[in-house]
């Protein structure tokens, strides 16, 4: 790639001031570092990422207003976890986890329970426990 | 109580936090250097990893290798540990401060607040400098931002104790003993042999043939896994390759810097023609993010078949270019 090459499209980088470093072919077939500001086909790939997350999120948003699964799974899919990572956060297994998701046995949860996946996702018991609206 | 560190951006975070951490200490080593002698470029493809609910290509050593592996080619010692009591990282994180000694921290990028909303996933192998500390606020210098930063203690502990995959566990390294002089020379050598190695793997996942192994799975992911499953993973793999820390075309243009800067050294004009057709490489690669891009930029469920298959050809023909590239690289040396 040659210095006056490197890509200068939009990205999210621009919201915190930020850009990054390239590596890139001067003139005179020396290589040195240029600045990039973003580009298209990487934007494109994570914006189809972030697009998916949005998607599941909102699927478990209508799963538990549709009274098939508990807050929990909502709110791991909006802090963009998956099983493995929330049930090493929470410090339960899996299968624990993936239980607690049943709307049932999650009205039974202790309280020390459920500080601790509100603590995780950073919201209060009582926001956890009325859920997405 | 603020050390005089001097921030470098950096492509990458892990060459970036040895780079920064030498030049502190008095050592003039690029991040080219680090990498390449630290054998930090590689193909791999690990199936069995998902990550975002996609396997998982990485274009680098695993992290932490690139350190150690620089450390022992040029006699330095790197000092490592890791806790399971956060009061106990921050105490020893405390200490080095105090003793006037920057040390670099493996942190998730999740709960890091100065990153952008959009790159905050759950990815925990980043790594940053921290160089001091006021009041109740750490000082920071992250090599893949242009400037430095802070973190408050707290925010400081949730990203060092991040959970899940290669979780950090308050990892802090920093080095320790030098030798008078780096010997760099050898230690190219040694780093060059390596990667040449690592690429010709005999192992399907790996190097070379790991490439082709995923130019193989690409033709067969449409009809195999639905377009939509198809489109995610190819964004994926450009993402893998192209995002912030590889420096473009999934660090293939780093190591043409690297060759580069060890021609001159060793004064060995092969490996300078070689950084030349690294960069060519670096230049397909980045043609395969686009051509890739054009794919999964159509969110149709009408995509061609052909289109699969033109990207595949184009990862074969890296491959092969890349197993003919590595063949030379070892001679040269």
């Amino acid at each position: 790639m040659k210095k006056k090459e490197v890509p200068q499209d939009e990205s999210s980088l621009n919201k915190v001031n930020s850009k990054e470093l390239c590596y890139a072919v001067d003139e005179d077939g020396n290589y040195t570092t240029e600045l990039s500001s973003g580009w298209d086909p990487k934007k494109i790939a994570l914006d189809n990422a972030l697009e998916d997350i949005e998607k599941r999120v909102e699927e478990a948003r209508l799963r538990v207003l549709a009274g098939t699964t508990s807050p929990i799974e909502y709110y791991m899919e909006l802090c963009k976890m998956d099983l493995t990572i929330l049930a090493s956060y929470v410090g339960f297994f899996k299968w624990t986890v993936k239980r607690h998701f049943k709307p049932s046995v999650f009205q039974k949860l202790s309280n020390k329970k459920l500080a601790k996946y509100a603590d995780v996702f950073d919201i209060t018991i009582e926001e956890l426990q009325n859920g997405p609206s | 109580m603020k050390i005089d560190f001097t921030h470098h951006q950096s492509a990458h975070c892990e060459n970036g936090v040895v780079s920064n951490l030498m030049k502190h200490n008095g050592f003039q080593v690029s991040e080219p250097m680090v990498f390449g002698i630290g054998s930090g470029l590689l193909f791999c493809y690990i199936p069995f990893l998902k990550v975002n609910y996609a396997p998982v290509f990485t274009y680098r050593a695993m992290p932490g290798h690139i350190f150690n592996r620089f450390a022992k080619r040029v006699g330095i010692k790197v000092k490592r540990e890791k806790f399971s009591n956060p009061t106990a990282a921050k105490k020893r994180l405390d200490e080095n401060l105090a003793a006037n000694n920057p040390v670099g921290l493996q942190v998730g990028v999740y709960n890091l607040t100065y990153f952008p909303d959009e790159y905050r996933f759950h990815f925990n192998a980043h790594n940053l400098v921290v160089y001091g500390k006021e009041n109740d606020t750490y000082l920071i210098s992250d090599p893949v931002m242009e400037n430095v930063t802070t973190l408050t203690s707290k925010e400081l502990e949730k990203v060092r104790f991040a959970k899940g995959a290669m979780a950090p566990k308050g990892h802090i390294y920093y080095p320790t003993v030098f030798p008078d002089k780096l010997e760099l020379e050898s230690a190219i050598v040694k780093g060059i042999k390596h990667t040449c190695r690592d690429m010709a793997a005999p192992v399907p996942f790996v190097g070379v043939k790991g490439i082709k192994t995923v130019a193989k799975l690409i033709r067969k992911w449409p009809k195999k896994l639905g377009v939509k499953k198809a489109n995610h993973y190819l964004g994926q793999i450009v993402r893998m390759q192209e995002e912030i820390g590889t420096g473009g075309g999934g660090f293939r243009y780093i190591y043409g810097a690297f060759l580069q800067e060890s021609g001159e050294l060793l004064k060995n004009e092969e490996l300078k023609k070689l950084s030349i057709e690294m960069t060519e490489i670096g230049d397909m690669w980045r043609d395969f993010a686009l051509e890739s891009s054009r794919i999964y930029k159509n969110r149709s469920n009408s995509i061609a078949i052909d289109k699969y298959d033109e990207v595949a050809t184009l990862l074969e023909s890296i491959a092969n270019r890349e197993k003919a590239f590595f063949k030379k690289l070892k001679k040269a040396v």
